[in-house]
């Protein structure tokens, strides 16, 4: 488990120490974080990593899940499908089974927090608790909401209003509330697995084990296979840049095993690559994170050419790692990336063979442009800073002006 | 780098260092074209139009040079006006001492070019709508205190870039104090007639932080006896 000075070496003293004096100003407040679920899932990984480092910071946090059952959770699937924007049924019990639950959790549990932190659609109508306590509820979205299902969101809409603020991870999840609304964006943890420093050694050994030779220039886009990714427009970009220079494409991702659609489009992949040595289509296993890592180290060019996008942070995982990154401007990546700043943002199959050509071409340009890319990571994607927003959003529900004297 | 002790005028009042911390607010505004940013900003909030001219700083603080503000970016990379997105880029804003003048004359810059080139209308591509965001600033005292030149180069060695923007452009522009900090203090408190005309001087919009501190450092150090620069 990692300490908040672990991160000093990284960020530097001064952002710990400024950490450590807004955390001070907290000192008496108790902060109560629910969601639906304490293991598996974006949510649980980053309240796992955030919840400990607060507490280090001195900021009584704590962690509390709802219980459902088997139907509860189903239901709160279908909501998670429709909020993505993907046509799904939902039926007059469904949302019984979903409000009868809300209840249940309400009767049950203790709500001990000054500031209660609910994460997600799931937990979402616990608010209707609020009005018999004087704490400070906020709801936290961590989902693409870029195109809700209307009725869904009319139903969520009915609980969020009754909050005093929300959270969005990117600004195109917003949407029009009568309460505040902060924008948050995710961030990388440098010191985990996927985004520690590594020895050429390690990297080696990983590429070796995956059976890739490191005789040419390496392009890489790792994401799940799922259409949005766009791996056939990877594809066919690498071949457009085939022509000129000698190069080898890997398309890595994981996590699809359990997922049908995720099957089909890697198998679609596999034949798109067809019988070509130089793509490498690799279905990686949960829990490959140094692996990840290790294949983002060696590449000399990283792509991320999705349709659609939530974040988007696998950009912000290349570009720690100090590589130039061709990326769709779709999502959250223009915030990550700056074209030609802090590394190229493409819209057409074309286009990004040009930047990758262009890239391989002028390694100077490609090495100005993944430091910069790291310098705005450190700056601005860090666990650290998410930290800091976490805090100051704490803070922020006691005050109303726009400049706070602490 | 070493220093021999000379004699120092202590301040009557020592320096306190602060740092801001910021919050992003959006405010659920966004813009497709020209006519709708320029009707939007006319009715946002200073803090507002503080944070599209100054989060390309905050968020870029290391990088060189700075690139322009939020709506030269859009318009010259979504909109795709690159005449008009210079002009914008190229508004010094050293010149404005309250958030209200810079944002007329953004206004007005934009109204000038939509008279003048009124078939430019361009919609931004789905996606690519200018969202009107606000920061929310927090201000908050460091343990760093300077009664005289030395002590305040010393603080300026350790402080944090936050803090560094905080004195040099948060004080000028959003708390409309029409000067930076630094200046006010060692000429009010030092006599540093000369020190505090240079500090001024200095353009922080063109210079990475770490570049900003490296300039202080330097003006400061050729004011302290034996002070090797």
């Amino acid at each position: 488990m990692s300490r908040i000075s672990d991160y000093e070496s990284i960020v530097g003293a001064d952002v710990i120490n400024e950490l450590r004096m807004v955390a001070r100003k907290l000192k008496n407040k108790v902060i109560q974080n629910i969601n639906s679920t304490s293991v598996g899932g974006g949510v649980a990984e980053i309240l796992g990593r955030m919840v400990p480092l607060l507490q280090d910071l001195g900021v009584d946090t704590r962690w509390d899940v709802v219980k459902g059952g088997e139907k509860y959770f189903q239901v709160t699937k279908k909501f998670h499908n429709a909020l993505h924007g993907r046509k799904t049924e939902i039926t007059r019990e469904d949302y019984d089974i979903f409000l009868e639950t809300t209840k249940t959790n309400i009767e049950q549990m203790e709500f001990y927090g000054d500031i209660i932190l609910i994460h997600d659609p799931q937990p979402v109508a616990l608010v209707e608790k609020r009005k018999f306590l004087k704490s400070r509820w906020v709801w936290r979205c961590h989902i693409d909401f870029t195109y809700p299902d209307p009725e869904i969101w009319e139903f969520l809409k009915s609980f969020v209003e009754q909050y005093d603020a929300s959270v969005f991870s990117a600004p195109a999840f917003a949407r029009p509330l009568p309460i505040r609304q902060f924008l948050i964006s995710p961030s990388i943890d440098p010191l985990s697995d996927k985004n520690r420093d590594l020895s050429e050694e390690e990297i080696n050994n990983v590429l070796d084990k995956l059976q890739i030779n490191r005789d040419k220039p390496i392009i890489t886009q790792i994401s799940r296979f799922d259409y949005l990714k766009d791996p056939f427009g990877v594809i066919e970009a690498f071949r457009l840049v085939k022509k000129y220079v000698d190069c080898r494409l890997i398309l890595a991702g994981g996590g699809a095993i359990d997922d049908p659609e995720g099957q089909k489009v890697f198998q679609e992949v596999v034949e798109k690559a067809g019988n070509d040595p130089d793509i490498l289509v690799l279905l990686l296993p949960p829990a490959s994170d140094l692996e990840i890592n290790a294949l983002q180290r060696a590449s000399s060019v990283i792509l991320q050419k999705s349709l659609r996008e939530g974040f988007g942070l696998t950009v912000a995982e290349a570009l720690w790692k100090a590589k130039p990154v061709v990326a769709s401007a779709v999502g959250g990546i223009p915030l990550q990336i700056t074209h030609k700043y802090s590394g190229l943002l493409s819209h057409t199959v074309q286009g990004t063979a040009y930047w990758i050509r262009q890239l391989l071409h002028s390694p100077e340009y490609a090495t100005r442009l993944g430091e910069n890319g790291k310098a705005h990571i450190k700056q601005n994607f860090l666990l650290t800073r998410h930290l800091r927003e976490y805090l100051l959003l704490f803070l922020s529900l006691e005050e109303k002006e726009d400049i706070i004297y602490l | 780098m070493h220093k021999k002790t000379g004699h120092l005028v202590k301040a009557k009042e020592p320096f306190r260092f602060y740092t801001r911390l910021n919050l992003i607010e959006l405010t659920g505004k966004k813009a497709n074209n020209l006519r709708e940013l320029v009707e939007i900003m006319k009715e946002v909030p200073g803090s507002v139009i503080y944070h599209h001219t100054h989060h390309y700083l905050q968020q870029h603080l290391y990088l060189s040079p700075e690139p322009p503000n939020d709506f030269a970016y859009w318009v010259t990379y979504i909109l795709r006006d690159e005449e008009l997105g210079e002009e914008i880029a190229s508004i010094d804003l050293c010149e404005f001492s309250t958030i209200r003048s810079l944002r007329e004359k953004i206004i007005e810059t934009i109204e000038q070019h939509l008279a003048q080139n009124p078939e430019l209308l361009r919609t931004a591509p789905p996606g690519g709508e200018f969202h009107f965001f606000k920061t929310i600033t927090f201000i908050l005292p460091t343990p760093y205190v300077a009664s005289d030149l030395s002590e305040f180069l010393e603080a300026i060695k350790k402080i944090s870039i936050h803090s560094i923007y905080f004195h040099m452009f948060e004080a000028k522009l959003r708390l409309e104090k029409g000067e930076n900090d630094f200046s006010r203090w060692v000429e009010d408190m030092l006599g540093e007639k000369e020190l505090a005309r240079d500090i001024a001087r200095l353009d922080p919009y063109t210079f990475t932080m770490e570049g900003l501190r490296a300039a202080l450092f330097r003006l400061i150090a050729k004011r302290i006896p034996g002070e090797i620069i």
